[in-house]
């Protein structure tokens, strides 16, 4: 049985190896949806989700892929929802941009900017007046924190002491535009949130120990308080907004911040680490990497192989 | 509310005094203020919040005292709200009842006087019905809360200040059939909340001269009730629709197109359609009274139709009237 650090450590090497696998059979384009990675990004999903219970819920925006393996939702039903397949946790009907396993907490997944904040904070409302005690985590990027739902939902969460942790990814940019053009310099989101009388907090967004430490006090202030949080967490996309690509060479990041982010890689700092401490060893990592990988191949096998849905679907469920 | 504790009301004003044209009144004192609540003035939110509260079992009843607030949250409601349990290939859906007050009078002006049923109808999963009697209002409503989809209900303000006979208890209305108001045989006029009543008084009008006009309210515009509409002009062979918006893109133009597409043979003259004029609608009485469709403009496009005269003594016609009736005080 894994130690904690070694539990986190596999799963966002897990994390890691998904999306490098999308990343690398993307060009056979039989995943044919737009694909918003978490490559660089992946502690604070599984910092985050590993401080959950499986009855809390989750909801992000577009780049969810991290936050519904990290919750522990099927991997396969995501491939088959990549290739478009009938199995697909949406039908083929989602794709990417739509992950959904309410049976193991995502709730939704959904590509406007903002819109899953409020849906989330509206579960933790539901969950308040059925007196279900289950946490709901709003996974939102900084982008997000520009659209004016946020500054609604921070306001009604606090008005109406939800349950909900709001977790910023800031990682610099919405797509090519850089923070500094969207932001003032005085802005600070913590203070946003604090302004609307939500206990907010910051920390280093590639320190899985340190994201799964902040993420469970705050979950115990949450459920002690029945109050809100924020928690925003600096980190890194390493790939181009969508698409499976490295894009470095257009020139919109500044000179030297991949490397200088790739550096702080979560995963290759826990790992060295771990070795270091003697609190994991050459072999067991080898088998993690190959325990991972399997899984992954089995998954992507099904997932080719598996059927499409066929024309009468396109006329199901419009209506429930 | 009493039989399912599943149901909440949201809304600006709702636990007001006035209570949403009385609607609203004393509901929270029976039901309390977690599930009768107020809002803060954040419509796009608390759509949001309403869509997620019915995904964990709520049938949240959402109010806007003017349609015009909705727009706030047309986002969440086309791309979320209307999508759910397609998108999720029908692993939930969203139960959500939001009720628009829509419509005219007393110098409201251009933000306060709209319909824009054509919006909300353009959008596959959900459903979007105007009632135009007390009646149909609750059983409506009552059959909105237990759809699992989103419904839009567009209440139009005047028809607030109207009365009918409505069944005591627990009842239900079909909000995906249309009905035939008054039966004839010299032509179909289409139409739905308050414009029902003008063509029924028009109606009543035509009669005296020997037209007789089958009315049919169609109450919900997404989905359309199609054959009541064909088995109707399939007996008088012309049609005549009146909407409550402007005509572009409106609601008649989707039900001749729908008849001219399935039932060309049945008709015996050019349908037509009638929407107020294509302006943003103006405070002053002066011109807002031009704006409407008036009694005036529904006897002249039936008497186009039928090509006939009728010599109707004009100045007995109700003249357009910036308030609902003339006791009407205002403010608002």
């Amino acid at each position: 049985m894994d130690s904690l650090e070694v539990d986190l450590l596999r799963q966002m090497t897990r994390v890691r190896r998904v999306e490098e696998t999308i990343a690398e059979l993307y060009g056979e384009q039989e995943m044919r949806c737009p694909v918003h990675l978490s490559i660089g990004q992946e502690a604070i999903a599984v910092g985050v989700c590993s401080a959950l219970h499986k009855r809390d819920v989750v909801v992000s925006a577009h780049r969810s892929h991290a936050h519904y393996l990290a919750k522990g939702c099927d991997l396969t039903s995501m491939l088959c929802e990549l290739y478009g397949k009938k199995d697909g946790c949406a039908g083929g009907k989602g794709g990417s941009m739509h992950l959904v396993d309410m049976e193991n907490g995502q709730l939704a997944a959904v590509p406007i900017v903002g819109s899953a904040i409020p849906i989330g904070e509206g579960a933790a409302y539901g969950y308040k007046l059925q007196s279900e005690e289950r946490l709901v985590v709003i996974f939102l990027g900084d982008g997000a924190t520009e659209e004016g739902v946020f500054s609604e939902s921070l306001d009604f969460a606090s008005l109406h002491g939800l349950r909900v942790i709001f977790v910023v990814e800031n990682n610099l940019y919405s797509v090519y535009t850089p923070l500094g053009l969207r932001q003032s310099s005085d802005r600070s989101i913590t203070r946003i949130a604090q302004g609307h009388g939500v206990r907010a907090f910051s920390g280093d967004g590639n320190d899985v120990l340190e994201v799964f430490n902040a993420a469970h006090q705050v979950n115990e202030y949450a459920t002690e308080n029945n109050a809100p949080a924020l928690i925003e967490f600096s980190t890194y996309r390493w790939l181009e907004h969508c698409g499976p690509n490295w894009d470095d060479e257009l020139g919109y990041r500044e000179d030297g911040e991949l490397d200088r982010w790739m550096s702080k890689c979560p995963i290759r700092n826990l790992q060295n680490n771990l070795i270091e401490q003697g609190m994991l060893d050459k072999d067991v990592l080898a088998l993690m990497e190959s325990e991972i990988q399997q899984e992954i191949d089995l998954a992507i096998d099904h997932a080719k192989r598996a059927d499409f849905p066929d024309a009468p679907a396109l006329f199901t469920h419009v209506y429930g | 509310m009493e039989r399912d504790d599943s149901v909440i009301l949201m809304g600006l004003g709702v636990p007001d005094p006035k209570g949403i044209f009385g609607t609203t009144l004393g509901l929270q004192e029976r039901f309390g203020s977690s599930r009768v609540m107020d809002i803060p003035t954040a419509e796009n939110g608390v759509t949001g919040v309403a869509i997620g509260a019915a995904l964990t079992g709520m049938r949240p009843i959402l109010t806007h005292q003017r349609v015009e607030f909705s727009l706030l949250s047309i986002e969440q409601i086309i791309n979320q709200a209307a999508k759910w349990c397609y998108m999720t290939d029908g692993k939930a859906s969203v139960p959500l009842v939001i009720r628009c007050i829509i419509g005219r009078g007393w110098g409201q002006g251009p933000q306060h006087s709209q319909s824009l049923e054509p919006i909300f109808a353009h959008v596959p999963g959900m459903k979007v019905v105007l009632p135009s009697t007390a009646s149909d209002a609750k059983g409506m409503l009552i059959s909105a809360v237990e759809d699992n989809n989103p419904v839009v209900i567009l209440e139009h303000r005047w028809l607030h200040e109207t009365y009918g006979e409505v069944q005591a208890g627990y009842f239900k209305t079909d909000i995906e059939k249309a009905r035939v108001v008054r039966v004839g045989k010299d032509l179909t006029i289409v139409s739905y909340s308050y414009m029902l009543l003008e063509v029924l008084r028009a109606a009543e009008v035509l009669a005296d001269y020997g037209v007789e006009v089958e009315v049919v309210d169609l109450r919900s515009i997404r989905p359309v009730d199609e054959e009541t509409v064909f088995s109707s002009v399939a007996k008088t062979g012309r049609l005549l629709c009146v909407d409550n918006g402007w005509s572009h893109l409106n609601i008649g133009g989707e039900i001749i197109a729908r008849v001219v597409e399935n039932k060309f043979k049945d008709l015996k003259s050019a349908p037509k359609r009638l929407g107020i004029k294509d302006v943003p609608i103006p405070s002053t009485r002066a011109l807002a009274n031009l704006v409407y469709v008036s009694q005036h403009d529904i006897l002249m496009a039936v008497e186009a139709q039928l090509n006939t005269t009728l010599n109707i003594s004009y100045k007995n016609v109700v003249q357009l009237d910036d308030r609902p009736d003339q006791n009407f005080l205002g403010p608002f």
